[in-house]
């Protein structure tokens, strides 16, 4: 788009009712923005702070009053006069399941805050069977929109499969993917404009692929690591934290963050490192920074070997 | 746009393919043979990327010429159309009919919905499996699938067979018996012109996507108006046409009233036409019943230019061929009805979106569109009225969720066919982010008898909330299936005896009304009178007409299975209640007709089925659980005390099983 860039008129205040209370918020406030300004936590996935919702995951449902339907929190912009409840039954039970029905088929042990959520909503995801086993890799690339294997439903289905490793920097590990499109967004028209990956598929068989499921090589990517900035699963992790977790010595209590300046070029970006025992294991950037907004290029992602090349290596 | 590709050519086939919907290339910017001169200059930008919505058509002239998509056609569409070849996989991908790998040229559909089910075609099936192997399979000369509903519910169970060439042929066969399926699962045949024959109906004297001669070997189809059983009937508003005309000939749709309400239309001027269509009270006939002359108001108020309008044609809802009937028999009506709809809403383009499974569908409609063209009926200044308005087709490709109202904008658009979440609504941002009309077929073409009559004569007709006539699909194990036209007002009883009755010795064990989003009534509730109204009133819900019944020998456990395989199938996997609902609410239905305990998979089905309904983005995955849960509460399935092989007969829902 070549809209000019506008300066944005100011914007009327209108009145709503979140739970009772009355808030007083400038027009076009997502009920999710007006509720962490009055202090309510929403629980969210696929909601990314630097992108345009998608509002797939629908755990930050919430109720609007004469609505038939819940609606997304993360989208759906507070209107005058609205009274949302946050926390009513019907709320609560679709939160339960959506993370009952996530937590069933995905494996969220990596997902920041879920174990904290299931317990809020008492989500039990082993109700619905014993998980299938997982499905070699490619098999579920392969697989025909519109068509399944019924099976007798005596396990429940799984999106697991053996984690994609294809070059040094970074891991696609599916078996974590809830598909929230954010990686495709960023990889896309709302931040890098690369276009290596897109959802591919239907249904419960949709997936995070490459043109015919190529290798991360011979696709467009470019190795700005910005999918993995907005992962909220961790499904897309640097080699160096997916190796350190397959060997067991991963420990996030152990690390430290320090933010610096990207030394490579003149842009300036933040850099966020994340050291453990004096070594870089991973790169983040402040998703706050006014000029990349979290996001990075391969350099500054992933260009820190040199840092700890000690004497003798 | 800087876009990285495959570096695999495309063969000869494919590449004309590509270009006799595209045109050919410019220059090596747009996928043409790189010349001196493309150095001095650069196309990118806008230019470069606003045929996404060519994307479709490109993909399906490719599959319609050598039946699969290959890396290099991909890779070739991707250059002509300046789309990342990511992204084009992710949307050929999301089509059942596209394969991403070699398969045999010839693909035949197998019917095993509900309505085909109920006919049997579960033998068809094994006979296909031992022919050709298992779904999909690509060791023979043919190749086959097993496929949601055809859209020939009253002459189940149906087959159709899709073969790739130059042109692309098809056949069908319904109902389909061992003889007729083995005729289509014959291995692809030679391409190259075959004696001309009577053909799947007419011969149209355009070119058409597909070849007007069946595959060899195959019986010619039914006529349309063999799905009318009284047809010819006076009483007849709506298909009055059928049967009656021939479906090829613009003369014959003018000599039998065509265009005189296109005429009248352009005498009251658009606020005219939208006042009538205000007073006729006409309603939506896709599903949900909204007020047409409220949508093209609200479209037609819309400040924002330009403005579209978009006919569905995707009849995709199981037990639904009403669509089907008006485009094969009487597709100028449609015609005539998308120009009035544009000329009411202010568009000057309409997109026709019809499902992929209907290939004389398509076929009718791509001659009428010719020949109205050819008769200044469609074009600038059409009839002299200074009203410019065209309409393209545009070809879906085996999803039903592209007849998801907001969904059918990304399949055009050449995006995944997802829905959208709405506000805003399709008349603020609708196609191509611009105010959008949706209409389904049968709402467009009762605009006609509207005009003709005038709004409140059309009110008078029906009940005072659902007024005019309205199209019945009548599946199943009645004596005579098929599309009924009745005002609004009749009982589901009048409707069974219409169709007559059922025979003898056999009982109603359940009426599936609306289709797979719809709900399940009893035998014993033919009394519901089939208006808006009183259906809500009746807990149920008209949908799009569907009136599916199944005998005391229907296996019902069944199949809710296969209701539940096809909205796992259909989800667009956007979001999670819908993506992973569906697959746990098949699993429990699966569990529970081999025997599990109703008490312990009941409540597990409602908590899904409630969530699905809650959480969903749009009204597939909010109507998944529909029908099992009348089939749950209305006829007792699966209630604790009896198994889920209930006895023949009614029993009505506990309170308990609420």
């Amino acid at each position: 788009m070549t809209a000019p860039v506008l300066l944005s008129p100011p914007k009327r205040l209108i009145d709503a009712t979140i739970d009772g209370e009355q808030v007083r918020v400038p027009e076009d406030t997502t009920i999710l923005d007006a509720c962490s300004a009055s202090g309510t936590e929403i629980p969210t996935l696929c909601y990314g702070d630097t992108l345009t919702p998608r509002n797939a995951c629908r755990v930050c449902v919430v109720e609007v009053e004469g609505a038939r339907t819940l609606a997304p929190a993360c989208s759906r912009k507070l209107e005058a006069g609205m009274s949302v409840a946050t926390d009513s039954e019907r709320v609560r039970h679709s939160r339960k399941l959506v993370l009952e029905l996530l937590g069933s088929s995905v494996d969220l042990s990596t997902t920041p805050q879920v174990a904290e959520w299931m317990e809020r909503y008492e989500a039990e995801p082993e109700r619905f069977g014993r998980r299938a086993e997982p499905a070699a890799l490619g098999v579920r690339d392969a697989r025909r929109a519109g068509e399944h294997e019924p099976g007798d439903g005596s396990v429940a289905a799984t999106v697991e499969q053996p984690a994609k490793v294809d070059n040094d920097l970074y891991v696609r590990d599916y078996s974590k993917c809830i598909m929230c499109y954010k990686c495709v967004d960023a990889c896309g028209d709302q931040w890098q404009n690369t276009f290596a990956i897109g959802v591919a598929g239907r249904g419960f068989d949709a997936r995070i692929s490459t043109e015919h499921d190529v290798s991360l090589p011979d696709s467009a990517c470019v190795y700005c690591g910005n999918c993995i900035e907005v992962c909220p699963t961790g499904a897309l992790s640097f080699s160096t934290e997916f190796d350190m977790r397959q060997e067991g010595t991963w420990d996030e209590e152990k690390q430290s963050e320090t933010t610096t300046i990207c030394t490579y070029c003149g842009v300036g970006c933040n850099l966020t490192l994340h050291v453990q025992e004096n070594k870089i294991v991973k790169v983040t950037s402040p998703h706050d920074n006014p000029v990349t907004h979290g996001n990075l290029c391969i350099k500054g992602r992933f260009g820190f070997q040199h840092v700890q090349r000690r004497g003798g290596d | 746009m800087d876009l990285k590709f495959l570096d695999e050519a495309p063969t000869t086939a494919e590449r004309e393919a590509v270009d006799s919907v595209l045109g050919p290339p410019e220059s090596g910017w747009d996928g043409g043979t790189r010349q001196d001169t493309d150095l001095r200059y650069a196309r990118g930008g806008h230019t470069a990327r606003d045929q996404r919505d060519m994307l479709l058509p490109a993909l399906h002239a490719v599959n319609d010429r050598v039946g699969w998509i290959s890396r290099g056609a991909l890779d070739h569409i991707c250059r002509r159309l300046t789309v990342p070849p990511a992204e084009a996989y992710a949307v050929a991908s999301f089509y059942a009919m596209f394969a991403m790998h070699e398969r045999p040229r010839r693909v035949v559909h197998l019917c095993t919905d509900i309505a085909c089910a109920a006919a049997g075609s579960s033998g068809l099936r094994d006979r296909m499996v031992e022919r050709l192997g298992p779904p999909g399979s690509t060791e023979g000369g043919t190749t086959w699938h097993e496929s949601p509903c055809l859209g020939m519910c009253e002459r189940a169970p149906a087959a159709l067979a899709l073969q790739a060439g130059d042109p692309a042929r098809y056949a069908v066969a319904a109902p389909a018996g061992p003889d007729d399926l083995d005729a289509l699962a014959e291995s692809a045949s030679a391409d190259g012109p075959v004696a001309p024959s009577e053909g799947n109906g007419h011969r149209p004297a355009v070119r058409t996507t597909y070849g007007a001669d069946p595959l060899p070997g195959t019986a010619p189809e039914a006529d349309a108006a063999s799905a009318v059983p009284d047809a010819g009937s006076p009483d007849h508003v709506l298909l009055r046409r059928i049967g009656r005309v021939d479906p090829l000939s613009l003369d014959d749709y003018r000599a039998e009233g065509g265009y005189a309400a296109l005429r009248e239309a352009l005498r009251l001027g658009p606020a005219g036409v939208l006042r009538e269509v205000n007073d006729s009270g006409l309603v939506g006939r896709g599903g949900a019943a909204f007020p047409t002359g409220r949508k093209w108001s609200a479209t037609a108020q819309q400040p924002d230019a330009p403005h579209y309008l978009v006919c569905n044609a995707d009849e995709s809802e199981p037990g639904t061929f009403k669509d089907r009937v008006l485009m094969e028999g009487d597709p100028f009506s449609l015609v005539e009805a998308m120009t009035i709809a544009g000329y009411a809403i202010g568009a000057q383009t309409g997109y026709l979106y019809i499902r992929g499974e209907y290939p004389r569908a398509l076929r009718h409609l791509e001659n009428a569109l010719a020949l109205a063209r050819e008769r200044d009926l469609l074009g600038t200044d059409i009839m002299g009225s200074g009203f410019s308005f065209d309409i393209e087709i545009r070809r879906g490709a085996g999803a039903y969720i592209c007849g998801e109202e907001t969904a059918i904008f990304g399949s055009i658009e050449g995006q995944r066919g997802e829905p959208r979440s709405k506000p805003p609504f399709p008349v603020e941002k609708g196609l191509f982010g611009k105010p959008t009309a949706v209409n389904n077929v049968e709402t467009l073409v009762n605009v006609l008898p509207v005009l003709l009559m005038g709004g409140p004569a059309y009110a008078a007709v029906g009940t005072e909330k659902s007024t005019g006539p309205k199209l019945f699909c009548l599946s199943g194990g009645v004596r005579r299936p098929g599309l009924y036209e009745m005002p609004f007002g009749a009982t589901l009883r009048d409707l069974v005896e219409a169709a007559g009755g059922m025979p003898e010795g056999r009982s109603i064990r359940a009426i599936l009304l609306g289709g797979a989003a719809g709900t399940f009534v009893r035998g014993d509730e033919l009394d519901i009178p089939l208006t808006f109204e009183g259906a809500r009133e009746a807990g149920t819900s008209l949908g799009s007409g569907v009136v599916l019944v199944l005998d005391d020998t229907a296996d019902l456990a069944s199949t809710l299975v296969r209701v539940a395989a096809f909205f796992r199938d259909e989800s667009c996997g956007q979001c999670v209640p819908c993506r992973v609902g569906t697959v746990r609410q098949e699993e429990s239905l699966l569990r529970l007709r081999a025997g599990a305990s109703p008490a312990q998979e009941l409540p597990l089905l409602r908590e899904v089925g409630q969530a699905m309904r809650d959480a969903s983005i749009c009204g597939l995955g909010q109507t998944a659980w529909n029908a099992v849960e009348s089939a749950i509460d209305r006829l007792g399935l699966f209630s604790e005390d009896t198994h889920q092989t209930a006895a023949p007969g009614d029993r009505p829902a506990t309170e308990e099983a609420r």
